[in-house]
């Protein structure tokens, strides 16, 4: 049997669609309900309670934590104050991306990192002569996420903790009854939003109080399939949808570097040195022959490939996460690796990797479609990303 | 002259007033639009008449809101956003229910429970009309032709609209002749042996019309319901995050980025003509404004009887728009709750609270109270179609907290004796009396209560006899015939003169249909 996160008693009973998916070899839901419809608006104009405890967690502590995550990843850590975070890519030797996650210093000589992918070994490798230890609390570790306009609301009468004064990618402690947790103003949603970091021990009494204290804001538990068409709008990339993390990768074109997937700003060259830096250092020199970038769909011009087969327009509810072919005239020039409608926008929209020189927003591009059984291509823009970034996140 | 220099002024500052604003000041026009009340929208407000509880005051529900001023207009970007009204759960008198999920197969075991035979019935039913919809659809979008003319734009829409009708096939144009002319109680009656579905599917042709279920040509209007589109999906009901003034705010947010300007408290006395051309209006305060385009988004009685005088317009028509059908048929009760609904035959709370609740146990009861109208009385037993936006939108009500919103049929705006604050009170009370039997906690549970009767609505909103559809969808008004033959295509016979209401085709609802089209007729004759 697969793993269950810590949550799984609350959530399993909440399940009625019976639709789960597999994340870092657990079962969480896919959506709740029998459409994710409903959990998809919740983080948009409520607040989404999700649980995120499958993400790997990794507790840094000692004199030199900082220094150690610094030599790994893009950032430059050592000017991670105490309650900040920081989100960052970090790379192998050739500067391809190996994984991405947030750190979170806790204490001068405390920091946790998360991620998308098993990183132990890799901590204990470029560890070597700093003083620091390093602990895997993945599975002791429960993670919600509370996601959304309302979550602010919803979380000040939950929770004891000063979150008017809580910033943008900034940490804090707090206390709910007993329990000791922090929060992070982080999220994959691109919303006004949180995270809760507490031990797994207390999970289902933690899930309870804010199922009780949410309920009048709406707060709803909401699933994967929503969690996607969030990101998307948002523009945050997926590990191995977007791109193929660099221990993965069978051949070196399956590989990306932190400029070819829009996070050029990651990259702190200037810092001492870390994995990858000499590699990066090369790339920055050059301009990046891959970009990733938005595209909206035309809409108008899809209509009429699906009118020519006497149907209105048929999109999936779900995000897709498949690669598709993007052209420029008759050359393929990139291609796109998730989308979905968005509903909030009211536009077809994707995520894709596009070769320069196609990559300036306003350019137009096609994208393939199947309508009726045939391969069709509906003329699509090219979009800076994100999509959508509402003021409320950050205020 | 104050304030001179728009090239166009819009009179009202409805969503359709606004629509066709936005067109023209995207198209580089100085555009100003006048609006009578403190607010822009019309009837498509959102008010805070309680502390604290945001009322959709009128218009309640989104679905005809066209995709194409949507994308052109950018509204998302402008705040419009419209979260899914899933399902339609019809309490009983004998203590069961009735509910259409918005998934295929609930809703599919639900019906079964009723009847197996209507479970089958619905899947076909949901076909025909949903292609029925895709045919008709592109007509939404089209200037209807002038019928009674010959010019060769008028013949090449006649020609277009005969390639749709033949399109259809044969099967598919005897359904849809059967929809244009049957009752929507007769028609469905061919399709359903339930009761309560029947009731419940033949209340969406009677809203806003002064008909019953029996009446016919109501099985029209079940189809124009079936034409909404949300997100290029057929037949999905939503509510506007804020209610539904946000699809106003919205569009006038479009409107002021296009460099449109909005001016509130500012009643439109009459349009300025001279020489057969509409030269600009008169405020009541006086204040004279000139343009060169004049653009009526009121109903027809109001843009052509009461802001020109009829004596300028051709007999013919003034007599047209005199019989033109406006009769008010519909109230609305606006609820604070303390506490949700608790139905007796399904109780507690669950999600058939967060669709729509529709007081329609049967064809009879709806015809019964169509019958108390008829002969100038409030119905004793009234057709409610109620939705929770505070359970879509938490931001509508203070936390815990609830706002109901109740759209009443049958309330003439001829009622005997006439609508007096005592009448308003008793028909208030029917409704929470009507209500009550199902869900017994009402009662007690409500904090605030705002009452609308057509004759409120005429007073406050501005629309004539209540009417919130500018007029019935009845046949008759439909098409090249709305609002009358030959000025179906936003003209007036007075030059500069144009009409963009909803009094115009395709007629009421959100769908900003007819200020698009205006404005799109507008900006072809200023290029001639």
């Amino acid at each position: 049997m697969l793993r269950t996160t810590p949550f799984h008693s609350r959530t399993a009973l909440l399940c009625q669609a019976q639709n789960w998916r597999r994340w870092a070899g657990c079962v969480v839901a896919s959506s709740y309900e029998l459409s994710h419809d409903r959990e998809y608006w919740a983080i948009r104009s409520a607040a989404a309670l999700l649980d995120v405890s499958p993400l790997y967690k990794y507790l840094v502590r000692g004199p030199d934590a900082a220094r150690l995550l610094d030599r790994i990843v893009t950032r430059d850590i050592r000017r991670c104050a105490v309650g900040q975070v920081m989100y960052t890519p970090w790379c192998d030797e050739a500067g391809k991306v190996l994984d991405d996650g947030t750190i979170t210093r806790l204490d001068e000589d405390l920091l946790r990192l998360t991620a998308a992918e098993p990183n132990l070994r890799w901590l204990h490798e470029n560890s070597a002569g700093l003083d620091a230890t390093i602990d895997d609390v993945s599975d002791s570790t429960a993670a919600l996420a509370v996601q959304g306009p309302a979550s602010r609301a919803i979380l000040r009468d939950a929770l004891e903790a000063d979150l008017d004064s809580l910033r943008f990618f900034r940490a804090t402690r707090a206390q709910v009854r007993d329990i000791p947790l922090t929060i992070t103003r982080t999220g994959y949603t691109g919303d006004l939003g949180y995270e809760l970091w507490f031990d797994g021990r207390h999970a289902e009494r933690m899930w309870d109080h804010l199922i009780a204290a949410g309920q009048p804001y709406g707060l709803t538990p909401a699933g994967m399939l929503a969690l996607d068409i969030a990101r998307i709008e948002a523009g945050l990339i997926l590990i191995d949808v977007d791109y193929v993390p660099a221990r993965k990768a069978l051949i070196l074109a399956r590989t990306s570097s932190p400029f070819e997937l829009g996070l050029g700003w990651t990259v702190r060259l200037d810092k001492g040195y870390f994995v990858g830096q000499r590699a990066l250092r090369a790339e920055q020199a050059r301009p990046p022959t891959w970009q990733l970038r938005g595209l909206e769909i035309e809409w108008d011009a899809l209509e009429r490939l699906y009118a020519e087969a006497g149907l209105p327009v048929e999109l999936p509810a779900a995000a897709w996460r498949t690669s598709v072919p993007v052209y420029a005239g008759d050359e393929q020039v990139g291609y796109a690796t998730s989308g979905c409608w968005s509903p909030l926008l009211k536009q077809y929209i994707a995520l894709a990797h596009v070769r320069a020189p196609h990559t300036a927003p306003g350019t137009s591009l096609a994208m393939e479609v199947t309508v009726e059984h045939r391969r069709r291509r509906a003329p699509a823009r090219v979009r800076e990303l994100p999509f959508f970034n509402p003021e409320r996140k950050r205020a | 002259m104050k304030r001179a220099g728009f090239d166009a002024i819009v009179i009202g500052g409805g969503h359709n007033g606004l629509v066709n604003a936005a067109y023209l000041g995207r198209a580089g026009l100085r555009v100003l639009v006048l609006e009578r009340r403190h607010l822009v929208g019309g009837a498509a407000v959102t008010e805070e008449v309680f502390p604290g509880f945001k009322y959709s005051v009128c218009s309640y529900v989104v679905s005809l809101l066209r995709p194409e001023i949507i994308r052109d207009l950018d509204l998302p970007a402008c705040g419009l956003e419209i979260l899914p009204l899933e399902s339609t759960f019809t309490p009983l008198p004998n203590g069961d229910y009735l509910v259409r999920w918005a998934d295929h197969d609930l809703t599919r075991r639900e019906l079964y429970r009723h009847s197996p035979r209507d479970a089958d019935a619905y899947d076909e039913f949901g076909r025909l009309m949903h292609q029925l919809a895709f045919a008709v659809k592109p007509v939404l979008g089209m200037i209807p032709p002038d019928v009674t003319s010959f010019a060769p734009s008028d013949l090449a829409g006649l020609l277009r609209l005969g390639r749709y009708v033949r399109g259809l096939g044969a099967d598919r144009f005897h359904a849809l002749v059967k929809l244009m002319t049957m009752s929507a109680a007769d028609y469905l009656e061919e399709w359903f042996e339930t009761e309560s579905l029947k009731a419940t599917m033949s209340a969406s042709g009677i809203i806003g019309t002064f008909l019953g279920p029996r009446s016919p040509g109501t099985a029209y209007v079940l189809l124009h319901h079936y034409l909404g589109e949300i997100d290029g999906v057929f037949r999905a009901w939503g509510f506007a995050r804020g209610g539904t003034g946000a699809v106003s705010n919205a569009i006038a947010t479009a409107a002021e980025r296009r460099g449109v300007t909005l001016r509130t408290g500012a009643a439109v006395a009459r349009v300025i003509t001279r020489g057969g051309r509409a030269r600009g209006v008169v405020l009541e305060s006086g204040e004279q404004i000139g343009a060169r385009v004049v653009v009526s988004a009121l109903d027809p009685k109001r843009t052509f009887l009461e802001l020109v005088d009829p004596a300028e317009l051709p007999g013919e028509l003034v007599a047209d728009i005199r019989r033109f059908r406006i009769r008010g048929s519909s109230g609305k009760v606006n609820l604070a709750l303390s506490e949700l609904p608790d139905f007796t035959c399904l109780p507690g709370f669950g999600p058939h609270l967060r669709g729509a609740i529709s007081i329609s146990p049967s064809v009879e009861y709806l015809e019964r109270a169509y019958d108390d109208a008829k002969y100038g009385a409030f119905s004793r037993r009234p057709y409610l179609d109620i939705v929770i936006p505070s359970l879509i939108d938490p931001g509508m009500a203070p936390p815990g907290k609830h706002v109901m919103s109740i759209f009443v049929q049958y309330a003439p705006y001829q009622l005997n004796g006439g609508w007096t604050d005592a009448r308003r009170e008793a028909f208030g009370d029917t409704v929470i009396d009507t209500l009550s039997q199902f869900a017994p906690n009402l009662k007690s549970a409500i904090l605030h209560r705002q009452v609308l009767t057509p004759a409120d609505m005429e007073r406050e909103m501005g629309l004539t006899e209540g009417n919130i559809f500018h007029g019935e969808l009845s046949l008759h008004q439909l098409f090249s015939l709305r609002p009358a033959t030959r000025w179906a295509q936003y003209r007036t016979p007075i030059a500069g003169y144009y009409q963009c209401g909803s009094g115009t085709h395709p007629g009421g609802g959100i769908s900003g249909a007819p200020g698009r089209l205006g404005a799109l007729r507008i900006l072809k004759d200023l290029r001639q």
